[in-house]
């Protein structure tokens, strides 16, 4: 067979001259290094936007001064403005804090209900039901915790948590309903979603036969969990409470409605403050423009706080993930 | 007792007639010779092949032997599947019994019964096991209780993602162990002879480990709370030969503490290991229908492999189906 006439072997150069290939690359090459575009681009501009009044009043004046009182120049000459954003940054810090010291527990424990505990036939709808949860608008959220929640639940149990611990700092009064507490709780809604679903999907993909080697080993249902699963989980419920402080530090909407929107800031849980976010959105229309470089600082002093915690998940997720062995998210 | 014999040939009376006609000298019997076993003299002049022969079969080889387990008229459904029935049978105690049969024939299933392991998944379990005498189906009993004097060993190696002192060590701290933890350790791991490979690393992850390690790692984890039985789930189908055959000379030791129930798909293995054999098969009604696993014969091994009471027996062993 072989040795008879064979077919004259056809070319194997490219039959013309294909564009798609190398225009595709292209794109994809522009696509991809626009990213380092876009950031650059916003970090350059707010802070060159922002660097006088980090020249006015210092960087660490800027973050750690109390008094914010709008000046009225056109930002060209002299300041007559103080530019303290410690009260934004407290209000930010405390109302992320209280949503993570809330969330983070409830989260856990819904993840764990869903995946080990939970009826079969109820755990798809529950899964569902926690993302449409985190689909819900946060102008909707806040509409609700300040139209319904604070009214109805919130401001009675303030008034409690005042009558029996008012005399600790974190609690004293007056109430007023609108606060820290009050939007740190939102925020600890809000964030509940995202957290849940990470963590759900983390203990999902446990190794069941590890679980299996702990059961045979004599360990409760209880104890499988703690023992086994959340630790080698640790990095993934780490990595998911640091996108939900991300998620709680940026949010603006539902906060500046609940937190009180004042300028001063206080120890109290119960009284009124305002974040960093909700600040530059409540006040950035009607802001001179040495006040709106004072809000550019906010937001950069803002940005460079979500940086840290990124880094920071980064570093401890890969830090932990050495030292188990296990899968990092 | 011995009500599963009927079932699982009923199907095929044509073939087991064949069986009794058959030479008792199958070629099977050189097949078990091959394998280093001597057919013994009791398995020749026992009882000739007929239905009492095979009435005692299944279920109850050594009416005088002393049980660990008592079986009755197990059966196992996996929500509404059933997977294995009316399984009877008795586990001596500190011997090797091994369950053998093709895929799908329950003896996996059986396995996880008997520490309760089937519990999680969701496998609901009629009929009675008996554990030195207590049913561990009863409700009052806790199935944790059951699972730490009953422990498993499965089929892939699975050390937990921590060190391998921690490994050893996970099984003790749970049950609250008192003692010296580092004795119980390095104890646990000389006794699956593991201890000088690793007693200079002890820190370092289980994971790190061969697999043959792993295993024998899980092992010594399983014996480090002081079991009294030991379920092994085709322990070696996930290693090399040199590491299967570390596993056996172990098996081979453990015997003398521990009653040991092995499933193994590999039946050399099963003949030079258990004392006990348990052949399961799979039954199918006209072909199709449900696949229900079901006991076959049980017996002395040396009578298994030798000169077994059943044509599916010996059809399986030497090699004919499965």
């Amino acid at each position: 067979m072989s040795a008879t006439v064979r077919d004259p072997q056809p070319s194997l150069r490219a039959r013309r001259k294909r564009l798609a290939d190398p225009a595709f690359r292209w794109f994809v090459t522009l696509a991809g290094t626009s990213v380092f575009v876009i950031l650059a681009a916003m970090v350059v501009r707010t802070t060159t936007d922002a660097w006088p009044i980090f020249q006015h009043e210092g960087f660490f004046g800027f973050l750690t001064g109390d008094r914010w009182v709008s000046g009225s120049t056109r930002g060209t000459g002299d300041f007559t403005g103080t530019y303290g954003a410690w009260p934004f940054i407290y209000g930010t810090l405390v109302t992320a804090l209280i949503a993570i010291v809330i969330a983070l527990p409830l989260a856990l424990c819904v993840a764990i209900y869903i995946n080990q505990l939970a009826p079969k036939r109820l755990r798809n709808p529950l899964s569902y039901t926690v993302e449409m949860l985190a689909a819900v608008p946060s102008i909707v959220f806040g509409m609700w915790g300040l139209f319904w929640l604070v009214p109805n639940v919130l401001l009675p149990v303030f008034g409690w948590l005042e009558s029996v611990l008012g005399w600790f700092f974190l609690f004293e009064g007056p109430v007023f309903g609108r606060g820290y507490l009050a939007a740190g709780i939102v925020l600890a809604i809000m964030i509940l979603p995202i957290i849940t679903a990470i963590v759900r999907e983390v203990i999902a993909v446990h190794p069941a036969d590890q679980q299996h080697a702990a059961y045979a080993l004599g360990a409760t249902r209880f104890e499988v969990i703690r023992k086994v699963v959340l630790p080698s989980s640790f990095s993934g419920i780490v990595g998911a409470t640091m996108l939900g402080l991300g998620r709680a530090i940026g949010e603006t909407i539902a906060v500046m409605m609940l937190i009180g929107s004042t300028k001063s800031w206080e120890g109290s849980l119960l009284r009124m403050g305002d974040s960093m976010a909700a600040h530059i959105a409540a006040t950035f229309k009607d802001s001179s423009p040495e006040a709106v470089k004072g809000l550019m600082a906010i937001g950069v002093a803002l940005f460079l706080f979500t940086m840290i915690i990124n880094v920071a998940a980064r570093l401890l997720v890969w830090r932990i993930g050495r030292v188990a062995g296990d899968a990092a998210v | 007792m011995i009500t599963t014999t009927e079932a699982p040939m009923g199907a095929d009376t044509d073939t087991r007639t064949d069986a009794a006609g058959t030479d008792e000298r199958s070629p099977e019997t050189v097949a078990a010779q091959a394998m280093g076993l001597e057919p013994t003299d009791e398995a020749d002049t026992g009882e000739t092949p007929g239905t009492e022969a095979e009435e005692r079969a299944a279920g109850d080889p050594e009416p005088e032997m002393d049980a660990v387990f008592e079986i009755e008229d197990l059966s196992v459904h996996y929500g509404t599947t059933l997977a294995v029935r009316d399984i009877s049978m008795r586990i001596p105690r500190k011997r090797v019994t091994a369950f053998i049969g093709p895929s799908g024939c329950g003896k996996s299933t059986l396995l996880r019964c008997l520490n309760r392991t089937n519990d999680l998944l969701d496998a609901t379990v009629g009929g009675r096991l008996l554990y030195n005498g207590e049913d561990i189906y009863d409700p009052r009993v806790e199935a944790a209780e059951v699972r730490r004097r009953i422990g498993m060993v499965f089929q892939k190696p699975n050390p937990f993602p921590k060190s391998i002192y921690d490994n050893v060590a996970f099984g003790p701290r749970l049950n609250g162990f008192s003692g010296n933890l580092d004795e119980l350790v390095e104890e646990s791991l000389t006794r699956v002879a593991l201890w000088n490979e690793v007693k200079d690393k002890l820190d370092d992850s289980g994971l790190a480990l061969s697999g043959g390690q792993q295993q024998r790692l899980c092992i010594a984890r399983a014996i480090a709370v002081s079991p009294d039985v030991l379920l092994m789930d085709e322990p070696c189908s996930a290693l090399d030969p040199i590491a299967t055959q570390r596993i056996e000379d172990l098996i081979d030791r453990l015997k003398t503490d521990y009653t040991i129930v092995i499933v193994t798909h590999n039946m050399q293995q099963a003949a030079r290991v258990s004392d006990m054999t348990a052949f399961f098969s799979v039954r199918m009604d006209g072909g199709k229908g449900p696949r229900v696993g079901e006991l076959v014969e049980y017996d002395r091994t040396t009578k298994i492999f030798s000169n077994p009471s059943r044509q599916a027996t010996e059809d399986y062993i030497s090699g004919r189906f499965g």
